[in-house]
């Protein structure tokens, strides 16, 4: 399968990324890792006209110590992120769900923000940045801005990103030392997640975020809400599928998935608890 | 756009369309047909290579991503003497294959995974594998194969 054609520009600096979306509007997409994009451009479910290649962008390429914090740049490969002493250390739940992504080849090509800018809901990524209340940085010709990640994932393929915006870093607050778990179902090896559920619970933290549970990721904002009136995992879990409306696809019913989320999010409290 | 591409330790220099994959790349334009083209949906890991040491999906990634970096195919692999590499002996010598449509892309996997886990159990070569799938022997000898290479002194 062959992509249709496009012309290509690789960006030497954020700033010539920038520019060149401000030149080709909504005619050109920014390739970073490419393994969302070009799946889709081979089956001509995408066909931008200009691609704009940020991925020799090394300067997007970090995972700093910000403090309360952990910043990943937004070019970070997953495979960086998934040995990252710091991400394993001060956010573990993104190493835990970075494993899942994929396969090894995958894993060495693709970027953290190329996964969280495709906006797929069965994405594993998004429904952890949810859990652990990410914050996302995006650059464009007026400078930087910062995203919430409840306000980020905006619908089916989409987010809050505009056209001529650059998506820079994710910023995790730490969850040093409390209990996480990702718990990810699907039939064949490295196969996207039929459900998946990111949990971080311990300490005055409770976030749970729901892979293909929804058009978008999403918050399981009903589980969470039950957690923090000191519900057990049992029956907090048993809220999971409250308030969302997954889809219905050769894979699963929504009544399963709905099944799955309640099973899945009962495990990833209760391996959360350790 | 005119590229240069390292493969093999030897430079390349063709003028390609940018998008140009570069399993189609490696094939048709440096002549190297021993990575295969199997699912093409970056599903099966037929068409795995190394860029830069690490193993990759050449229907994932344009030739254009590939300019000016290393790549390294099965052709790669043995020494210019014809001795095999370690991981393409002990495929040979546990039988790691039956049709060997998928064994350069495993061979190529298994390098790279052995790169990473030096000591990796089977349970890490199993999950370390997943992205290459074998329709015919099954997995039980290529496992075995990539355990054999680990404990080879790799």
């Amino acid at each position: 399968m062959i992509p249709a054609a496009f012309d290509y520009i690789r960006a030497g600096s954020v700033d010539e990324a920038i520019a060149g979306l401000a030149e080709h509007g909504d005619e050109a997409k920014l390739l970073a890792g490419g393994h969302s994009l070009l799946p889709l451009m081979k089956l001509r479910l995408a066909a931008p006209e200009v691609l704009i290649d940020i991925g020799r962008l090394d300067t997007l390429s970090y995972v700093n110590d910000g403090g309360d914090h952990i910043a990943i740049g937004a070019l970070t490969r997953h495979r960086d992120v998934e040995i990252s002493d710091l991400v394993n250390a001060d956010v573990p739940l993104l190493s835990a769900t970075t494993r899942h992504v994929g396969d090894p080849q995958v894993r060495h090509r693709g970027t953290i923000g190329g996964s969280i800018a495709h906006g797929d809901p069965a994405s594993d990524i998004p429904a952890a940045l949810l859990a652990m209340n990410a914050t996302m940085v995006a650059k464009g010709p007026d400078g930087d801005r910062s995203i919430a990640a409840d306000d980020f994932f905006s619908g089916f393929l989409e987010t809050a990103l505009t056209d001529g915006e650059i998506l820079t870093e994710i910023r995790i607050p730490k969850h040093t030392g409390v209990g996480y778990s990702f718990q990810k179902f699907n039939r064949r090896a490295q196969d996207w997640a039929i459900v998946g559920v990111a949990a971080v619970h311990g300490n005055g933290m409770a976030g749970v975020g729901l892979v293909n549970m929804d058009a978008r990721p999403i918050r399981a904002a009903a589980v969470e809400a039950a957690l923090g009136e000191g519900a057990s995992a049992a029956d907090a879990a048993a809220q999971a599928a409250e308030g969302v409306s997954p889809s219905s696809d050769l894979n699963a019913s929504a009544e399963y998935r709905q099944h799955l989320a309640r099973v899945l999010t009962r495990r990833a409290l209760e391996e959360a608890a350790g | 756009m005119e590229i240069t591409v390292t493969v093999n330790g030897e430079a390349s220099t063709n003028e390609v369309e940018p998008r140009r994959l570069l399993v189609h790349y490696l094939r048709e334009d440096v002549g190297l047909t021993g990575t295969n083209v199997g699912c093409d949906t970056s599903s099966c890991g037929a068409c795995t290579v190394h860029l830069n040491g690490e193993a990759v999906k050449s229907c994932t990634i344009l030739a254009v991503q590939a300019d000016g970096q290393d790549i390294t195919t099965i052709e790669g692999l043995a020494d210019s003497d014809g001795t095999l590499h370690p991981m393409q002996q002990a495929f040979h010598e546990c039988h790691a294959l039956q049709c060997g449509y998928c064994t350069p892309g495993m061979v190529m996997a298994s390098v790279s995974l052995l790169e990473e886990q030096p000591n990796a159990t089977e349970a890490d070569v199993r999950e370390g594998l997943e992205g290459n799938l074998c329709r015919c022997t099954g997995y039980h000898n290529i496992v075995k194969a990539v355990l054999q290479a680990a404990g080879g002194g790799q």
